[in-house]
């Protein structure tokens, strides 16, 4: 009786239960603030961050994937502040120091998907699980990109996306994980179409020979409505296994088909393989309906036309970027590889080095390896200075918006890297497009999944 | 609709030839030795690399450094002037030329010489040894093989270019008496086709026609017997897996210039080339031959687009799926003898 005369007053009692709760609730938070960072996958907690490099070192795209890995090489280099800096002079606005990232010095893993779509999944798991990558790049396949990015938002990991080109990548199979610098099939095909319309007519019939795969569908429907839009028609499109070799059984039919323009759908060997094929069957030489026999290859690069030599004089195509561009980042950039390998870097190069830049400026900008918060600092980042123009990394689907390059195989090199002249620039604005029209679905950033 | 089933039958035949002609080796090896060599393919491999070494040494060059000049990172620009047709002239550029069948030249006493030291040192070991244990061993003499090549020459294909005077297409219809530019097909894949039909006549008239090759085929017949009349039929048989190894070496060596070949063009033929000698029958050269041909051609009209339209994907399965129908109907295959693998 006394005591509750005395203490247990209401007043008491509210001051006591209000204390406990500020003492067992709120006040722990002070000391967990930022407790999120710890519960993230792979989160760096030593000296080094780790960048986990899936390259297609073997296969049909195995030379794009050694031109990756020497463009990782060197952006690595320029991160941990050695050489000479590279593009990080160039990029703005940027939050990247040339200290590593977050004051940690990057290291890396390589792994070698054999450009074949598993083997890059099975190679990512064991990066990201065994050797603890915070963030997986690299592939010269969309197959293996679509692969790897699905894999990347099942385990939290940011996935930087090196050469694809498939309209899937960042369609129907986005994924919030998933980033893409490389330009797409559709945009090759909204910049190609008035360019070989103009030179070789509107009164065409084309003959596609497509890689049978995510990325040569899109591509060859990205191509026939641009083509169909101005007039072309399309006589055939014949599908073709990826790293088929022996294209000869699908190159017989063209020659009686009706067709005056072969539209070659295959990147990489299988590019070099199909175009040298057909101008071994004469096609370059020949005329169909009245004209010129026509070949288009809708996505070039560098290497490829090395390896095909002579066959691709001519010949028109698109490119995501190429080193004889005149701006300070493309300067700046071939100059550093130049440098370090003896050669001008290719586009697959070129992508592969400004993803692991940005991904590293998203951190810095983030403050921290937390991939949601990483992500939002690459969605819709405006940023200038890396070869492209003003490029924006689009919040909806993760696409950058950038100009795009049409390129014709030069008739008269100057030297063996002297292979492609940049006949146009398309603007960006005129080859961006409503994100909708490729569906797909980011899916959610938070709550970050644990590897 | 003629000229393109024409081209199309055209163009099994000249598959079929590519095909009997990387059989042939297989199936000659099995006849004679008893091996299954799934190490074949890489034999072929090997062959095609001889014509890259070979070019590599025509092509060398002498490598200057103009400082007046600047590449686009600033160095200073690399003068080359070829080295060999310094020495030769006019004959150097031919030679460069024609890089690709000169090749042929150096090929044949390599390819011996692998193929002798392959059969000597290591499978000779395996004569008594089930099949599976020689296919393992084969095979990963294989993979040996192309790792090798793989750390010497890269991973990526290194083209070879024909000579410039068969380059492009011939007008085989106006050759007939047909309209001209509609049959046409390119001269190289002509000369592969001939070159097959050259060799597999030359390997059957050896066999057919020679003392060396009587006692062979004798030997492949009834080995004890051939060997209690005194022939040393052991040898005969190790310059047989020598000449399979030639025979394999050299259609690599000629599939260059349409195929740019890397460490892994061995394994692609391999699969291949082992359902030919297995719808041919095991052992049998003109089995080889028949089944080559047989799925060149079935695999060309396979690919056209009236044909997928009807059953879609048929032109990846075709060849598997003859395989499966021949073996059903034919288990020994089309010129299977009896007894053979069927101990």
């Amino acid at each position: 009786m006394t005591l509750l005369k005395r203490g247990l007053s209401r007043r008491r009692m509210l001051q006591t239960g209000m204390a406990g709760i500020i003492g067992t609730g709120v006040a722990p938070l002070m000391f967990t603030k930022g407790a999120w960072a710890q519960e993230f996958c792979n989160n760096p907690t030593g000296d080094t961050v780790t960048f986990g490099l899936n390259l297609p070192l073997t296969g049909a795209y195995a030379e794009e994937g050694a031109d990756e890995q020497k463009a990782y090489e060197l952006a690595v280099k320029h991160l941990n502040g050695e050489g000479d800096g590279g593009l990080i002079n160039v990029l703005t606005p940027t939050a990247l120091k040339g200290n590593g990232i977050l004051g940690k010095k990057v290291a890396f893993v390589t792994s070698d998907s054999q450009t074949k779509a598993d083997v890059a999944r099975a190679g990512a798991t064991r990066m990201i699980e065994r050797d603890g990558a915070i963030m997986v790049t690299g592939g010269s396949s969309s197959a293996e990109a679509i692969a790897v990015q699905g894999l990347c938002q099942e385990m939290g990991v940011v996935f930087m996306a090196g050469l694809t080109h498939s309209n899937d990548t960042t369609g129907k199979d986005k994924r919030r994980y998933g980033f893409r610098h490389f330009f797409n099939a559709y945009q090759s095909g909204i910049g190609l179409a008035p360019v070989i319309t103009e030179a070789y007519g509107t009164d065409r019939k084309a003959y596609h020979l497509t890689a049978d795969y995510t990325w040569g569908w899109t591509q060859e429907e990205s191509m026939k409505n641009a083509t169909e839009a101005l007039g072309w028609e399309t006589v055939q499109a014949v599908r073709t296994p990826l790293g088929a070799g022996d294209f000869s059984q699908f190159l017989t039919p063209v020659l009686n088909s009706g067709a005056d323009v072969l539209i070659l759908n295959h990147y990489g060997n299988d590019m070099v393989n199909s175009l040298t094929q057909a101008v071994q069957f004469g096609m370059r030489d020949r005329q169909a309906n009245g004209k010129d026999f026509q070949i288009v290859v809708p996505l070039f690069s560098e290497l490829m036309a090395k390896g095909a030599g002579a066959n691709i004089k001519g010949i028109f195509g698109t490119s995501n970027w190429h080193w004889n561009l005149q701006d300070a980042g493309t300067i700046a950039f071939t100059k550093s590889f130049g440098a370090a390998y003896g050669a001008p870097p290719s586009q697959a190069a070129h992508t592969a080095y400004v993803q692991a830049l940005l991904y590293a400026d998203a951190c810095e900008r983030a403050g921290t390896f937390y991939p949601p918060e990483v992500i939002k600092a690459l969605e819709g980042f405006e940023f200038d200075g890396m070869g492209n123009g003003p490029t924006l990394y689009r919040a909806e689907d993760h696409q950058c918006i950038k100009n795009v390059l049409v390129v014709q195989g030069n008739d008269n090199p100057t030297s063996e890297y002297d292979v492609l002249n940049i006949v146009q620039e398309v603007p960006r604005d005129l080859v961006a497009y409503d994100p909708a029209i490729f569906g797909g679905d980011l899916g959610p950033a938070e709550p970050a999944p644990m590897c | 609709m003629f000229e393109v089933i024409f081209l199309q039958f055209l163009n099994g035949l000249d598959k079929g030839a590519a095909y009997a002609l990387i059989a042939l080796g297989l199936t000659l090896v099995f006849g004679t030795l008893g091996v299954v060599n799934f190490a074949h393919g890489a034999l072929f491999m090997l062959g095609a690399f001889c014509a890259v070494l070979f070019r590599q040494f025509l092509t060398l060059e002498t490598v200057t450094l103009d400082p007046e000049k600047l590449s686009p990172w600033g160095a200073p620009l690399e003068i080359r002037e070829p080295l060999v047709q310094a020495w030769f002239g006019d004959f150097g550029a031919v030679l460069v030329n024609y890089s690709v069948p000169a090749s042929i030249i150096i090929t044949i006493p390599i390819m011996l010489l692998v193929g002798i030291g392959l059969e000597r040192g290591i499978i000779k070991h395996f004569y008594k040894r089930p099949h599976a244990e020689q296919i393992l061993v084969t095979f990963g003499l294989a993979i040996v093989a192309q790792e090798l090549i793989k750390s010497f020459f890269g991973p990526n294909p290194i083209p070879q270019p024909m000579p410039s005077d068969l380059r492009g297409a011939a007008d085989i219809g106006a050759f007939l008496g047909m309209q001209a530019n509609v049959i046409t097909y390119p001269i190289w894949r002509l000369i592969y086709f001939l070159f097959s039909f050259v060799i597999i006549g030359g390997v059957f008239a050896f066999l057919q026609f020679t003392t060396f090759g009587m006692v062979v085929r004798a030997g492949m017949a009834d080995r004890e017997t051939v060997g209690l009349l005194g022939i040393n039929i052991d040898r005969r048989f190790t310059i047989m897996f020598g000449l399979a190894a030639v025979v394999a070496g050299i259609a690599g060596v000629m599939y260059t210039p349409l195929l740019p070949p890397n460490y892994h063009i061995g394994m692609d033929f391999l699969v291949l080339s082992f359902v030919v000698v297995v719808v041919g029958g095991m052992g049998s050269l003109p089995g080889a031959v028949a089944a080559g041909f047989l799925l060149g051609i079935l695999q060309s009209f396979a690919s056209m687009t009236q044909v997928k339209a009807l059953i879609p994907g048929i032109d990846q399965i075709i060849i598997y799926l003859v395989a499966v129908v021949i073996l059903l109907v034919l288990p020994r295959g089309l010129f299977g003898r009896r007894g053979v693998m069927e101990a």
